[in-house]
């Protein structure tokens, strides 16, 4: 379906990453927000609550992030196209409605501007340390989708696959920006709304009385009705069989839970997306994701001029983890640079994918300032040996 | 497992009752039972789990005859519960129905209500979810004016984890978690809805079933934030601990103790252990809702440029 051209701010722009995620929303058919604020991620929610009265929808300043991670599923059972935003600790508080919206198959988008943590941290500048929390932040198993956009444009970009990722699979989708991306102001370009394809929720054609509302499709992910609709629907966290009644045994339990997760490991290869830059032949491979990603670009540059076969492998779609690729790149590079904000978080996912073959080197960084080109520059020189 | 229910003679529902086996009973297809909760239930879902005694269900059959009463479309009818043994009311209606997470109901209503105007949203639950778990949500959405019948059944205490002392048992009574007797202040919650700016609020309890049944159909008419608490008893953790005997005693104490004091301060109308119990319709004013005050703001500030929302399904 193409976009609502009420939601789609034609053309070039300057902005920064958390108006042009804001603007990717709108296109997405996004409209009903409810949100905290909280640096430094307000500016998308305020750019929401200026834009909405004109193009039809509701913005809520909730009295906290758990109502707000709450509130947002109730108006996607509506119907709507729903998100909150947040940082760090924000995102802590909404951890048990992760699970909520995993359990009950709740499509909705969670974006979160991260700072440099843990708790209150440094509120204005930059970190990583979430990637992490949120794929196990909430208790239980389950698969979590998230993005990370490396620049405003991407913010808008990839905020329109995250609302069609969360239609297609009605799991929790994470929108991971950094406070460098959200502040950093750049050119975005913005198509019409005919070029902008954005997907419909998947009603079902049954009947009341012969839908199942948790009764999975060929692909694992149930068709879902709008409440108000005469279907009677029930919700619950509870474990639930195929009419969403509590069934109360572990086998029904291992169905839902397995089911949950398979609906996004069956799907890994489809969803991974990697940007690669001279990845194939190389002796060193960093791999990095958000704004790291774009200092990590200026030290395998200068390895390059250094001699060094380098190669760069962007996340852009962090979770689920492009596990495969990083193990064929293992059998055939020496080593992989992990730089990050943080102490080494999605490092542990390339040494696991790795599994030996290749050496994984993190570049730590607590956050607080992105790295020194210099200091990645190092690892690669070491690391090739 | 907790104390409570290794002791307890009966079969009540704690949480460990969650963990059980579904009771599998075969129910005849046709059910001569003149009970006007009948057609609203899911039938396929009983027996439900509650005590013998218990007086949740009286307050579903009181909004069994509310729905009944109001002729409103049971289509566009969603009910919406927390967690607790009355939180499970929404397990069992036969209507759109949400049981979310502990606390969070109001405000999980709160998202389906502003995203589709038509429905009505009514929030069932506890007194420890919506008052201690859930009381800044509840403080909110009245301050906002949240389109939301909010029905609380007191029963003073954590049924559903075995007894616990909440923010509502009296001063005195015994829970396992204030063994010696609570010495915390409860709420007086018509008081702190009043405050709040709920422009509806009763209390009765479940021996005034005509009244409670009345005040949950004009609750189902009225617009914006309406609160009922209903005082039921919870034998199995509340009064047979409290040495109050059951369901049946606690029933004679509401009848012998519940003076109506329609219009009341509700400043006056705080409760105490086994003491007078101020029953009424305490609140009954107009204030525009949330959604009403947006509408009406920015069709002034943008004039014809605003695009209300009204839902995917246009306002009504
Ligand atoms: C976040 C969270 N904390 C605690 C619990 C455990 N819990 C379940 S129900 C409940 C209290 C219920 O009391 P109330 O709301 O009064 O309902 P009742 O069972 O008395 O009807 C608690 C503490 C939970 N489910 N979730
Ligand atoms: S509230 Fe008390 S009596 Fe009622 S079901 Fe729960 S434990 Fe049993
Ligand atoms: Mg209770």
């Amino acid at each position: 379906m193409q976009a609502d051209p009420k939601g789609v701010l034609t053309g070039a722009h300057f902005l920064d990453g958390d108006q042009a995620a804001c603007e990717g929303a709108l296109a997405a058919g996004c409209r009903f927000v409810a949100g905290y604020p909280i640096t430094p991620s307000t500016e998308v929610v305020e750019r929401f609550a200026a834009r909405i009265p004109l193009v039809g929808g509701v913005f809520i300043q909730m009295e906290d992030e758990i109502a707000s991670s709450i509130a947002i599923q109730g108006a996607v059972w509506a119907g709507q196209k729903a998100m909150t935003v947040t940082s760090g600790p924000g995102l802590s508080l909404m951890m048990e409605h992760v699970g909520f919206a995993a359990m009950t198959e709740t499509l909705c988008v969670f974006v979160d501007v991260q700072r440099a943590g843990p708790s209150t941290g440094l509120p204005t500048l930059p970190g990583q340390g979430d990637m992490m929390q949120v794929k196990w932040g909430s208790h239980g198993d389950y698969e979590p989708i998230a993005l990370v956009p490396s620049s405003p444009q991407e913010c808008f970009d990839l905020m329109i696959r995250a609302f069609n990722l969360a239609e297609t699979f009605r799991a929790p989708v994470f929108f991971m920006m950094d406070e460098v991306v959200g502040h950093m102001t750049e050119r975005v370009v913005i198509p019409g709304a005919s070029a902008i394809e954005v997907a419909e929720r998947r009603l079902t054609r049954k009947k009341p009385g012969e839908y199942r509302p948790f009764e999975a499709n060929g692909d694992l992910v149930p068709d879902m009705v709008r409440s108000g609709e005469g279907y009677r629907i029930h919700v619950t966290g509870l474990t639930h069989d195929e009419r969403g009644y509590r069934a109360m045994t572990a086998a029904a339990h291992g169905r839902l839970v397995e089911r949950l997760s398979n609906k996004v490991r069956a799907n890994r290869d489809r969803l991974v997306d990697v940007r690669e830059d001279g990845v194939d032949g190389a002796d060193v491979v960093v791999v990095s994701y958000g704004i790291t990603s774009r200092v990590a670009a200026r030290a395998v540059a200068e390895a390059r001029e250094r001699g060094v076969r380098a190669g760069h492998l962007r996340l852009v779609i962090a979770w689920p983890f492009p596990a495969r690729r990083v193990r064929e790149i293992a059998a055939r590079a020496k080593a992989f640079v992990v730089p990050e904000l943080n102490l080494g978080q999605m490092a542990l996912e390339v040494e696991r994918a790795a599994g030996g073959r290749a050496v994984v080197v993190p570049v730590p960084h607590a956050g607080g300032t992105v790295h020194e080109p210099a200091a990645i520059l190092e690892k690669i020189l070491e690391a090739k040996g | 497992m907790s104390e409570a229910s290794e002791t307890s003679d009966v079969n009540h529902a704690s949480d460990v009752n969650d963990a059980s086996e579904e009771l599998e009973i075969d129910l005849p297809e046709e059910i001569d039972v003149d009970n006007p909760v009948w057609p609203y239930l899911r039938k396929d879902r009983i027996p439900h789990i509650w005590c013998p005694g218990c007086g949740i269900g009286t307050t579903v059959n009181c909004f069994a005859r509310a729905l009944t009463d109001s002729e409103i479309d049971l289509d566009r009818v969603a009910i919406v519960s927390g967690i607790g043994c009355t939180g499970r009311v929404a397990g069992y209606l036969n209507l759109d129905s949400f049981h979310t997470t502990h606390g969070r109901a109001i405000p999980f209503a709160t998202g389906l209500k502003l995203a589709n105007p038509r429905l009505k949203v009514v929030v069932y639950s506890g007194d420890g979810d919506l008052f201690a778990i859930g009381g800044n949500h509840f403080v909110h959405a009245a301050r906002r004016n949240m389109d939301l019948l909010v029905i609380c059944v007191n029963n003073f205490t954590y049924g559903m984890t075995g007894g616990q002392m909440g923010p509502t048992t009296p001063v005195g009574a015994v829970q396992s978690t204030m063994p010696y007797g609570n010495f915390e202040t409860p709420f007086n919650l018509p008081f702190l809805a009043d405050a709040c700016g709920a422009v509806y609020v009763a209390r009765w309890t479940v021996y005034n079933v005509r009244q409670l049944g009345r005040a949950m159909k004009e609750g189902l008419e009225k617009r914006g934030f309406v609160f009922i608490e209903a005082l039921a008893p919870c034998p199995t953790l509340y009064s047979r601990r409290n040495k109050l005997g059951d369901g049946v005693d606690q029933l004679k104490y509401y009848k012998a103790n519940s003076v109506v004091k329609n219009g009341a301060d509700t400043k006056e109308v705080g409760l105490s252990f086994q003491g007078e119990i101020s029953v009424g319709k305490f609140v009954d004013r107009e204030r525009p809702t949330w959604l009403e005050a947006m509408d009406a703001h920015y069709a002034q500030v943008f004039a014809g440029e605003y695009v209300p929302h009204g839902g995917l399904h246009g306002e009504d």
